[in-house]
């Protein structure tokens, strides 16, 4: 069994005890389960509630995600913020191996105690979240100040990368038109933050920049734009090539998040916990388990509870799973 | 002239010999012994160092310090490096990409100091970066910036240094990296149109001088052992070329719409097992770019029958080029026009292949040209795909290669007996040497002299102006290669290529029956040995120094993922720290290095002894490189779990190896 390290080494940002805990809650082994529980639950003990900021990046492949993942991180590391990046791709249905080739795009000091990078597969998950990354957020944001998760793929699924941050950045390139036909359908959710990448591209770039906005304004004339919280969707250009409107980028989320405010965090984050605690129930006992509670609103309602009351969505899951096994039991009786 | 097909011989190529090593004033002697041997023309290797921009005491340089060529970090080593040797006589060519602009202004420089006319210096720079990034990996730069200093070069020499060859567009690169002919003949030629594009567009030539720019492009060329194919691909440039050069740069004087070209024949196919056979293999290749007249090299260098050991000495050297003196001398060779007009097989094979390469850069144009292929990483990914097509047909014996795959039964090669010296070693004592020299070189200048010129540079960057004027004035005043470089990184930024693996897919042709039954027996176990050690295998691939030959490590990163491991793969030029920081934030099972440019002996114990500190000492290390046989044994002892080198061509059974390594260390922790 991988060792689990203590809470506070992974608060002081030691890092051979944040891989650790990375490799510990990737275990799927069952008997790993308790253990990850625990350390979820000290984390948020050793940690508290409501600090920090998780920040979403996502889009079509090839956009540049990885080079300005990697451009914002320095970004704010330059700005004195520790950073940590969850980096996800696709696995290969065909062997289950996965090319975790981004982390090319990564330069970075190895000498940097304010920075850490880990790649997860996401082992044909859909929605384009790896299993292990909202524990692997859990675990990065108890010990950096803000947590990157760079993801492709623009779903709609509970294991979307919505609700493990706080705030999404949707990137896409110029000239990908089908973007923005689907937030136009309203196919897609429409994000906190829009960013034009490679915007080195020019006119391109803007004009791209220019037909999103204009797509806002149409969305917004029928209330359908920006996600309440007074919040009005910015559109950025990047380079991150060139390293242009990180910058902004950067003030961006940073006002994002401090609009947000306490309440607007809360009901985010407490939204991702029963997201997370869902999946997770569902994983192990299907909808047959999610049938013999209720459903899914009763099973929403029940993770919720739990979730005010302070538990953490692994334990919330297991609550509710012994909930499950318990009805099982009775039934045969 | 001639009668009966019988004539005037023609005047032979021009033979020259890839060298340079340890120091300048090693080289030096390398170099004049070579041209007292009959040499006819030199060719300078550079260490890595040289060639990425830093100083011999650089952090990046530990371990790379005269190992795969000269180094050279300011005038003072240009002046060693050509003691006694007049530049003005010399034909020089120099395998200098990134730094091109710097060491070719060091080399004018060396030439003035001598007393020489820069006008009549002959020679070539190599100057194509769009290789770099698919295969060589010296890059420093962005792409559109890299070919602003290509075109600086170009614009400067035109006028300056008017015999010289300011650019030599590369496709032996892309044949190493697995290009196919056709893919060589379309990814250099689309390079070629960049290059000359951004200097029609850049500003700094008239319209009516482009023709003698045209005409002062050459190329690089590789051939490999189909030679039949290889001269038609030869023939093939050669259409392809004037055809270019007439419709998109109106170019009417047929002499400056001449293909161009010098050779180093393959290396990728010289074989470890039975290096004896690798003569045979590199006269062959010979014939390629010598048989057909119409299409013959201008420039001949052949690598060592013992490259895919380590590092050949002078003998071994000796014998490539008697091998090329006595084909254009003892043979009749040189004695008749083109010995295949006529022929139609050729002329067929010919015409497909222009047919096809034509296709094939229209297409990269739709793309939007070569530079946007590259940053796209298209044409990266479409060599990963060729490259691994070639060595799975090797793996399961399609491909025939002599004592490899077929005929391995061999009496004991008296050329190996004794196998460290068979090949040559450089002193470990060279890097101090050059470590302490640039140290005292630093002290001797006139520093206010220094900053001048590099701010001079700086400007010159920011503004746009060509950089060689002030690169010249920098030689003079005694910069360092690596405060050259550092100044333009400073303004201009680095670049990281894409690697063109995560793309990447094996059709499934590629894997015959046999071979598919091992790469599903090999999933199986995988996939199960993630179920018992809780999460799927990872192995972290690194490439760490200086040295950005990827083709090996793509090609274990591509399978690795086949086979069903989670892959982290971080591309070219990482350091040991770099890489252990990695291996740790990662939590992988395993870590396989590739280094091919000697400095395996620095570089492994390194990242051995990091990982240690790191307290993933446990985590299993393998290397794979152009290892001599007691490197290997040292490099065991000091932690190494296994060693592979170029005789190791079946994939798969590294990566049950690897699978091993992965069970029996969770068995050990259980």
């Amino acid at each position: 069994m991988p060792e689990r390290p203590a809470a506070a080494a992974i608060v002081g940002g030691q890092k051979r005890a944040i891989a650790q805990a990375l490799n510990l809650i990737e275990d799927r082994r069952s008997a790993a389960q308790a253990d990850i529980a625990s350390l979820l639950a000290e984390l948020r003990d050793a940690r508290g509630a409501g600090i920090g900021h998780r920040v979403g990046l996502t889009g079509p492949p090839g956009v540049g995600k990885s080079t300005l993942t990697s451009a914002l991180a320095r970004e704010l590391r330059a700005r004195g913020r520790t950073v940590g990046v969850v980096a996800v791709d696709p696995s290969s249905v065909r062997s289950g191996g996965a090319l975790l080739g981004d982390r090319a795009r990564m330069s970075f000091d190895p000498a940097d105690a304010g920075l850490f990078v880990r790649s997860l597969a996401t082992a044909g998950e859909a929605g384009g979240l790896a299993y292990a990354a909202p524990a692997s957020v859990e675990v990065l944001a108890a010990a950096y100040e803000v947590v990157l998760v760079e993801t492709t793929g623009v779903g709609q699924t509970e294991t979307d990368v919505e609700y493990v941050v706080d705030t999404v950045t949707l990137v896409i390139q110029p000239g990908s038109g089908d973007v923005l036909q689907f937030i136009k359908a309203g196919i897609m959710e429409i994000p906190d933050v829009l960013v034009v990448n490679k915007g080195d591209h020019g006119r391109l770039a803007e004009r791209a920049a220019a037909d999103l906005t204009g797509a806002l304004d149409s969305l917004r004339g029928v209330g359908m734009a920006d996600a309440g919280e007074g919040w009005r969707v910015p559109v950025c250009i990047t380079s991150a090539r060139d390293r242009v409107g990180i910058d902004r980028l950067a003030d961006l989320l940073d006002a994002h998040r401090t609009g947000l405010g306490e309440q607007g965090l809360r009901t985010r984050r407490g939204r991702g916990a029963v997201a997370w605690g869902l999946d997770l129930f569902r994983r192990q006992h299907g909808d047959h388990g999610v049938g013999a509670l209720g459903g899914h609103a009763a099973l929403r309602g029940a993770l919720q509870a739990l979730v005010e009351r302070g538990a953490d969505p692994v334990t919330a899951a297991r609550t509710l799973s012994e909930r499950y096994l318990s009805k099982l039991r009775r039934d045969g009786d | 002239m001639s009668t009966n097909g019988v004539r005037e011989r023609d005047r032979p190529w021009i033979m020259r010999t890839y060298a340079g090593h340890s120091t300048a004033r090693a080289s030096n002697e390398l170099y004049r012994t070579n041209l007292a041997k009959g040499q006819t023309g030199l060719s300078v290797a550079f260490d890595l160092a040289t060639q990425t921009g830093y100083d011999p005491d650089d952090s990046l340089s530990r371990g790379e310090v005269g190992k795969v060529g000269v180094p050279v970090a300011h005038i003072g080593d240009m002046r060693v490096l050509f003691d006694r040797l007049p530049l003005e006589q010399m034909n020089t060519s120099m395998t200098i990409n990134a730094t091109a602009p710097w060491l070719l202004a060091l080399y004018v420089a060396v030439a003035e100091e001598q007393g020489g006319d820069r006008r009549l210096l002959m020679g070539t720079t190599q100057n194509d970066l769009i290789k770099e990034y698919l295969s060589r990996g010296t890059y420093i730069f962005p792409p559109s910036q890299s070919l602003k200093l290509t075109a600086d070069v170009i614009a400067y020499t035109v006028n300056e240094v008017p015999k010289w060859n300011p650019v030599n567009i590369c496709s032996y690169h892309l044949q190493e990296a697995g290009a196919t002919p056709v893919q060589e003949l379309a990814y250099a030629l689309s390079t070629a149109i960049a290059v000359l594009d951004a200097v029609r567009d850049g500003g700094q030539i008239k319209p009516e001088d482009m023709g003698r720019v045209v005409g002062r492009i050459s190329f690089f060329v590789n051939a490999g052992i189909r030679f039949v194919e290889e001269m038609c691909k030869m023939r093939a440039f050669v259409e392809l070329w004037d055809r270019i050069t007439r419709e998109r740069y109106g170019i009417e004087d047929p002499k400056f719409r001449r293909f161009r070209y010098g050779v180093q024949v393959n290396s990728l196919g010289l074989t470890e097992p039975q290096p004896e056979n690798n003569i045979i293999r590199i006269v062959l290749e010979m014939l390629a770019v010598t048989l057909s007249k119409d299409a013959r090299a201008r420039a001949v260098q052949l690598p060592a029958w013992n490259e895919a050991l380590g590092l050949p000495r002078p003998w071994d050297q000796q014998w490539s080029l008697r091998a090329q003196q006595i084909l254009a001398m003892e043979t009749d060779l040189l004695a008749h026009d083109d010995i295949f007009n006529g022929s139609h097989v050729i002329e067929q094979r010919v015409n497909d292949m222009v047919d096809q390469a034509w296709a094939e850069i229209e297409d990269i144009q739709a793309r939007g040209g070569a530079v946007a292929a590259v940053e796209s990483g298209y044409l990266k990914q479409q060599l990963v795909e060729s490259n691994a097509t070639r060595l799975r047909s090797i793996e399961r014996g399609d491909q025939v290669v002599v004592g490899v795959n077929r005929f391995q039964e061999t009496a004991e090669c008296p050329l190996t007996r004794d196998l460290d010296t068979a090949i040559m070693t450089v002193d470990p004592a060279v890097e101090r040497a050059a470590v302490e020299g640039i140290k005292s070189w630093r002290a001797q200048r006139d520093q206010a002299e220094v900053e001048a010129a590099l701010a001079g540079l700086r400007t010159a960057v920011q503004s746009g102006a060509n950089i060689m004027p002030p690169s010249i004035a920098a030689a003079k005043a005694g910069v360092t290669t690596g405060e050259w470089a550092g100044a333009l990184r400073e303004v201009i930024g680095e670049y990281r290529a894409p690697t063109g693996v995560a793309g990447a897919r094996l059709s499934e042709g590629d894997t015959g029956a046999d071979s598919e039954v091992r790469v599903a027996a090999l999933r199986e176990r995988i996939t199960s040995l993630g179920q018992q050690i809780g999460r799927r295998p990872k192995v972290l691939v690194g490439k760490p120094g200086l040295d950005g030959h990827s083709n090996g490590a793509e090609q274990i990163a591509l399978k690795a993922r086949d086979v069903g491991f989670e892959v982290v793969y971080e591309g070219i030029r990482v350091t040991p720290e770099q890489l252990v920081a990695t291996a740790l934030e990662e939590g992988v099972h395993v870590i396989g290095l590739s280094i091919l440019s000697g400095s395996h002996l620095e570089l492994v114990p390194q990242v051995v002894e990091q990982a240690r500190n790191a307290g993933i000492g446990d985590v299993p290390i393998v290397v794979g490189g152009i290892i001599p046989e007691s490197d290997a044994r040292a490099l065991e002892g000091k932690g190494v779990a296994r060693v592979y080198t170029p005789k190791d061509f079946e994939l798969n059974a590294i990566m049950g190896d690897l699978v091993d390594l992965v069970a029996a260390r969770s068995a050990s922790h259980a």
